[in-house]
């Protein structure tokens, strides 16, 4: 269908973002307290963490538990290479820093961009065995992948400095930066999805027989959505490296990978909108419920934390929204300027929200 | 290495081996029946251990009914689980191997918090800590007892599959769902059935884990879980006999790599993940050559 307000529409996303952009360069330069601040920026990442998980989960219906591996790799890359040489020979105390990447410093974005193409090139190895035989082992091949890149972590300390990680990580990624990356993700994203691309991957998720048939190579689109999904969880991971300024193999525990199947399921198995809610909704919801896992005092009475209880409550929610409300909040609903629009026009017509292309769920 | 101590290898990787080889066997029955990756495998297997464990030392429970409230307790859990769980999801794919994931976040998570988050020693009787002696080879009575325990354990399941009503429906099943459903067999007791067998079956492995590898704690059930999928694997998903031959083979292998070259002792979660890799790049059938089925759209 031809949009006759795609002219109109193009200028008010422009507009959004420059408002939104805007708002956090303000808060950012404030006196706000840094503790919202990180949280925003936490926000700002999950939704790439999110939205590269949705290419993979929501359209071409692939389940991976490898993404705490593939955002590892993301943040490592960016970390050892954005390191200035002086700091990395005063902090590889285990071993001192291999030749390889010993005097190697170049800027955040050039590394942000490798963080991608590194994550995008493991995706692929994992990917191409994994996929061989359908869908069904990518899990656990995924799973033992982001135990094994622990491993190489700890193991290979001339490279990654061990158990200890990397500490003092030029923190080139701030608020509007971070932000900025997350929307352009965003976009690139949403654009694959609708796209041919996006079509043919949802045709594989609603029968890969038939899609086969149509001459769809099921095996090249799903090992290539894989390889995108991990190129954006890269991108993801170099940022978050960035952000923290210090990381370790611990950083990357199956508690990201459980946080981009929780926002997915949560947002809408196909609404990029739905993810950014969401993610804004787990991040402020793993913060706040730090609480229940710390001590209380109270007066004369201390309650002692409840460690775990992060796990039980997103564990719970997850099986709660699977089981009763399979859609999540937005399913594979949109928001779109015309939505908005025909909120405002006359009554008696019943406002819907525009739907993008897709199967039924 | 001397002819003895290479011996001495061979029964530890056996031993080691038998215990992957009784976790990797639920993951073939549930996959050969409902094409289901269990991924909350490793977790019951931690449950079943972990609350037998419990039971003893918080509550001083004697051991032998310890163990029979550990495993009898988690076979319970994944009756529930199944029922109120798996089954509704049983029509939608990803929904039901999500579902899967979510349940092994609140295991650990159940357990860490109702029970506690550190390793803890397990008890067991000590006629196992004798050690044997033949020639220049000394080990722990355990490790034979560990092989003894897993073999008559494969010698039941191997009857129970093929001489028995309840397994003969479980073969049923696994061949074509809808024409056995027709038939007039009740499906879902089948499915019941298997998911408690395969419980019980990672149980027992746990149950002898501890007794030979006594720090237990709540995440040993992830990488031990997917050390039972790698024998699966190895051996050819969907086949019971290639889900024992396949841990062994495994076990074996972890413990030659640990004997020939000790340097490598750290790396040998790695090494097993790329070996599954080769099997699935190379032989994706694994050793007994499993035809994979295209799954049903």
């Amino acid at each position: 269908m031809e949009n006759k307000n795609k002219a109109r529409n193009n200028f008010l996303t422009i507009v959004a973002v420059i408002i939104v952009i805007g708002a956090l360069y303000l808060f950012q330069n404030s006196s706000i307290d840094r503790y919202y601040i990180r949280i925003l920026q936490y926000w700002g990442i999950y939704v790439i963490f999110g939205a590269s998980f949705q290419l993979l989960y929501g359209y071409t219906g692939l389940l991976s538990l490898g993404h705490a591996g593939l955002i590892a790799v993301g943040s490592y890359t960016v970390a050892i290479l954005t390191l200035e040489p002086s700091v990395k020979a005063i902090s590889y105390l285990l071993r001192p820093p291999s030749p390889l990447i010993a005097n190697v410093q170049i800027p955040f974005f050039p590394a942000l961009i490798l963080a991608g193409i590194f994550s995008a090139f493991f995706g692929l190895l994992v990917a191409t065995p994994a996929l061989r035989l359908g869908g069904d082992y990518l899990a656990m091949v995924t799973l033992g992948f982001a135990e094994v890149i622990r491993l190489l972590f700890v193991n290979l300390p001339a490279l990654f400095n061990g158990s200890m990680g990397l500490r003092s990580i030029p923190q080139s990624a701030n608020l509007v930066i971070t932000w900025l990356i997350a929307i352009l993700c965003v976009f690139v994203l949403k654009r694959l999805e609708t796209s041919n691309y996006g079509r043919n991957l949802l045709a594989i998720n609603e029968d890969e027989i038939g899609a086969e048939a149509l001459g769809i190579s099921v095996f090249k689109y799903k090992v290539s959505s894989f390889v995108i999904s991990s190129f954006f969880a890269g991108i993801g991971g170099g940022l978050m490296a960035s952000m923290l300024g210090t990381i370790d193999p611990n950083t990357f525990k199956s508690t990201l990978t459980n946080a981009a199947i929780t926002i997915v399921v949560l947002g809408g198995m196909r609404s990029m909108t739905g993810v950014i809610i969401s993610s804004g909704i787990y991040t402020i919801m793993s913060e706040y419920l730090r609480v229940v896992e710390s001590p209380i005092v109270l007066g004369s009475f201390k309650f002692p934390g409840i460690p775990g209880a992060r796990v039980l409550i997103f564990g719970f929610m997850l099986l709660f929204i699977i089981l009763f409300m399979r859609n999540g909040i937005l399913g594979d609903k949109e928001f779109s300027w015309d939505w908005l629009f025909s909120l405002f026009k006359r009554r008696d017509r019943k406002p819907s929200i525009v739907e993008t292309k897709g199967g039924e769920q | 290495m001397t002819i003895s101590s290479f011996f001495q290898f061979v029964v530890l990787g056996l031993s080691l081996g038998a215990m992957y080889a009784l976790i990797s066997i639920g993951y073939t029955i549930i996959y050969g029946i409902i094409k289901l990756i269990n991924l909350a495998h490793g977790d019951f297997f931690m449950l079943a251990g972990f609350t037998a464990m419990w039971a003893a030392i918080a509550y001083g429970v004697p051991l032998a009914l310890a163990l029979i409230l550990g495993l009898s307790f988690t076979i319970a859990v994944v009756l529930i689980v199944n029922r109120f769980i798996y089954r509704p999801l049983r029509a939608y794919k990803m929904a039901a191997f999500t579902s899967t994931f979510a349940v092994s976040m609140v295991i650990q998570a159940s357990v860490i918090i109702f029970m506690t988050a550190r390793a803890k020693g397990f008890p067991h009787p000590a006629f196992l800590d004798t050690p044997i002696k033949i020639g220049n080879i000394v080990i722990p009575m355990v490790t034979p007892f560990i092989i003894v325990i897993a073999l008559l354990l494969f010698a039941i399941l191997t009857f129970l599959v093929n001489n028995t009503k309840i397994g003969t429906a479980m073969r049923a099943v696994s061949q074509d769902m809808e024409m056995v459903t027709l038939m007039g067999v009740d499906v879902e007791r089948v499915i019941a059935f298997a998911f408690a067998l395969s419980v019980a079956y990672a149980g027992a492995g746990a149950i002898l884990w501890g007794m030979r590898y006594p720090a237990f704690d709540p995440f040993i059930g992830v990488v031990t879980g997917l050390k039972g999928f790698i024998g699966a694997v190895i051996g050819g998903i969907g086949s019971i006999p290639g889900a024992m031959v396949g841990g062994f083979v495994l076990g074996f292998l972890e413990i030659m790599l640990i004997g020939f070259f000790p340097e490598y002792t750290n790396i040998r979660d790695i090494f097993s993940y790329v070996l599954m890799i080769l099997f699935l790049l190379l032989r994706p059938g694994g050793i007994f050559n499993v035809k994979v089925r295209e799954e049903k759209v």
